[in-house]
């Protein structure tokens, strides 16, 4: 025995959890979202996705590459912001403006604030918004089955009524990954199961959204309209995939629940008083930056100093 | 109803490779080597010289002051020499080397009375004299530790049989084979506080363990089997002392301001034997697993006998050894070389094939937070790293850096591999001993 081994600090042992399962796992859960997008709007929904994917994997590969960075775009996190920024966009939205978007998103949001983990921005949002500033009417063009159409929280807003059953399925018009509540609900299950997101943040924003829509909607409890507001907009969509993402989200058990409520009151304002009728991106897009204050005012108190 | 804490993890525990296998006796031969440093405080010093013979249970070093034990020798043999010895931590350590004659004569034992005889201060002396020291890991001198301000205010005497590190199955060896040393062991504790009543507090997964404490204390009024859920650290002091008793305690306090004694099953047998039967601290229960090791193991092993000598004994690698560890692979000691002495706080010499640390390669904190949900004293790992590799001391101590138990929850936990418990632990060192000068 005179070989010599290594030595290390403790513990010696790691749990089998990596980031790039992590980005795995987010990966498979927007698939049944992003399968029902391509069935429900067209080959050009493939297109839309692979644009963005492969623009935001490149952007951080050449961004890396000319600053003489390690190279990161193994950890499948670009992978992820490219497929949620597709997820976000019309269908019909011209694709130099989803490369310009992912460009925004990759390089803006996310490498010149230090890259995985340091942005303050969840990167796939700072992108869509920047497209919904620059290019308002492409990326408001909803066209389903061939006629340029309102989405259904649009309708019920002009006081039209809208088919439930369509929404929950998601054969409405809308973003490519936002209109099927069937399919992002399956995906959330998969990440809660896992263990790669749990109820905290998404639970508190959809029930604080609840309230606050019940409250200030001048609906009441009127069924229908609650559940054609959960369903409609990214509001799904960016309460298990958007608002969980790790590094725009507090890190504090108790600042989780805060940080939802804030979404949840931000999007029902937005909803209900703002010009237009959807308000997740936007509504989370701001949370992101009260975060470090959340944090601040909920720093846990250690065990046997009062927390236990 | 099940006791717990919050925070921990689950990790893979690897205890059905030794578990089922009966205590064994070993008979080492040639060098034992004796660390005159084998517990916290000062080391103790030698009374023997080079070429003296000295019998097996003969006190070879006399402890230095209060807070220090002494040591006795684990077998008969002839001093060769005292020097300076590598020992499991690395550091090279004044001990003691003794060259084992193979005859096991026995030195005449230490003098005992009937326990209903003895006072406080008698049975502590015994403890104190026949070398007991916390046997877990830590090696705190156990009279010190049952020796606190006040007596009367002891309301918990609490048996750690937790056993929460994975792969170690020594403690639960004991409780399966001598559990009546256990309680009896526990019954000389309780005998010292009025006010006190004893917990074993066992973890679920040795349901076996738990059945057999029930039986034996069904008659017992002091004292009760408690049922932890199985969840690493449970076993932590801090941790066990909350989910048995709901005290929470921070690290300017001693378990006693809490009204708790804790105390491992190796150590309260050794309490027993002590008191009962006036035999020192000279042999303890090593684990000897892991996937790399041809036959895994439980040894009653003299103290002082190599690892080398240990692992030889279990049949030696059955596959190539990536990582060699004293201890459990949570708070362990990883070892670069097989030749050093086991002491007093030696539970298991661990052979993995797989050095899990070498392969993860550290990335950038995702900021997932799972650190922050496994972490036993609720303080934010990933913070305390990043302003420890700042070396930011001040906003080290705010963020109460010195409550960290060091379990390594975070370190295990962290998809990024990031070295939390390292970097937290560097930097509470340092900030320790600059507490300590000021």
């Amino acid at each position: 025995m005179n070989d010599i081994k290594h030595v290390s600090s403790t513990p010696h042992i790691r749990d089998g959890i990596t980031t790039k399962r992590i980005m795995l796992f987010v990966i498979i859960a927007l698939l049944p979202a992003a399968a029902f997008g391509i069935w429900n709007f067209g080959y050009r929904a493939v297109l839309l996705i692979a644009v963005c994917v492969l623009t935001c994997v490149a952007a951080e590969f050449l961004y890396e590459t000319g600053l003489k960075k390690e190279i990161t775009i193994g950890d499948l996190s670009a992978v992820v912001t490219g497929l949620l920024l597709a997820m976000n966009l019309p269908v019909t939205l011209p694709l130099w403006m989803a490369v310009l978007g992912s460009l925004f998103a990759i390089i803006i949001a996310k490498m010149l604030f230090g890259g995985i983990g340091q942005n303050f921005m969840n990167p796939a949002l700072a992108g869509r918004c920047f497209l919904m500033i620059c290019f308002a009417a492409q990326m408001t063009n909803f066209v389903y089955d061939g006629v340029s159409t309102a989405t259904p929280l649009m309708q019920i807003r002009q006081g039209n009524t809208v088919s439930l059953t369509d929404m929950i399925i998601g054969r409405i018009p809308g973003t490519i990954g936002e209109t099927s509540a069937i399919a992002i609900v399956i995906g959330a299950v998969f990440l809660i199961i896992t263990g790669v997101i749990d109820l905290r943040i998404p639970g508190t924003y959809l029930i604080s959204f609840l309230l606050f829509m019940i409250l200030f909607a001048g609906h009441g409890l009127d069924p229908e309209y609650l559940i054609a507001e959960l369903c409609g907009g990214g509001l799904l969509l960016g309460a298990f995939f958007m608002a969980t993402d790790y590094a725009t989200s507090p890190i504090t058990g108790s600042g989780k629940y805060i940080y939802g409520l804030c979404l949840g009151i931000l999007t029902g304002l937005f909803r209900v008083f703002s010009s237009s009728a959807e308000g997740v991106s936007f509504a989370i897009i701001i949370c992101n930056l009260l975060v470090p204050l959340i944090e601040l005012i909920t720093m846990p108190k250690c065990f046997g100093k009062g927390g236990e | 109803m099940q006791f717990s804490f919050k925070g921990g993890v689950h990790p893979f525990d690897g205890k059905a490779m030794s578990k089922d296998k009966p205590l064994q006796e070993v008979l080492p031969e040639g060098e034992m080597v004796f660390p005159l440093s084998q517990h916290i405080g000062k080391p103790a010093i030698p009374i023997v010289k080079k070429g003296d013979r000295v019998l097996m249970g003969q006190k070879i070093a006399e402890a230095d002051g209060f807070v220090s034990s002494p040591i006795y020798a684990s077998v008969s043999g002839t001093v060769t020499g005292i020097e300076k010895r590598l020992v499991l931590t690395g550091d090279m350590v004044q001990s003691i080397i003794l060259e084992n004659d193979g005859m096991y004569e026995e030195a005449p034992r230490l003098p005992i009375k009937p326990i209903a005889e003895m006072s406080r201060g008698e049975v502590i002396n015994v403890i104190r004299e026949a070398g007991i020291v916390g046997m877990g890991g830590a090696g705190f001198p156990t009279h010190v530790k049952l020796s606190p301000k006040n007596p009367d205010k002891i309301y918990y005497v609490i048996a750690n049989c937790a056993e929460c590190e994975p792969y170690l199955t020594s403690d639960y060896r004991r409780m399966i084979e001598e559990p009546e040393k256990l309680v009896n062991g526990l019954k000389i504790m309780l005998a010292l506080y009025d006010h006190a009543e004893g917990i074993l507090a066992v973890e679920d997964n040795k349901p076996d363990c738990i059945r057999k404490l029930k039986e034996l204390t069904i008659d017992e009024a002091r004292i009760s089997v408690k049922e932890l859920k199985t969840k690493y650290p449970q076993g932590s002091e801090r941790q066990l002392i909350y989910a048995t008793t709901r005290r929470a305690i921070n690290s300017s306090m001693l378990p006693a301001d809490a009204g708790c004694i804790v105390n491992n099953v190796d150590t309260i047998c050794a309490i027993y034997n002590a008191v009962i039967e006036g035999r020192p601290l000279i042999r303890r229960i090593i684990t000897v697993t892991g996937d790399a090791v041809r036959f895994p193991q439980n040894y009653i092993v003299p103290c002082g006998m190599s690892y080398a000598a240990l692992l030889e004994e279990a049949g030696g690698f059955k596959k190539e050894a990536a990582k060699i560890i004293s201890g459990g692979p949570m708070m362990g000691f990883s070892l670069y070389d097989l030749n050093v002495p086991t002491t007093k706080t030696s539970s298991a010499l661990l052979c993995l094939t797989q050095d899990a640390v070498a392969e993860a390669k550290p990335t950038a904190c995702i900021n997932c937070g799972r650190c922050v949900e496994v972490c036993p004293s609720r303080l934010l790992p990933n913070r305390l790293m990043d302003v420890s590799l700042r070396n930011d001391e001040e906003r080290f101590l705010s963020l109460e850096g010195l409550e960290c138990v060091e379990c390594g929850s975070c370190s295990y936990v962290c998809p990024a591999k990031r070295q939390l418990a390292q970097s937290i632990k560097t930097m509470r060192k340092l900030a320790l001993s600059h507490k300590k000068k000021s």
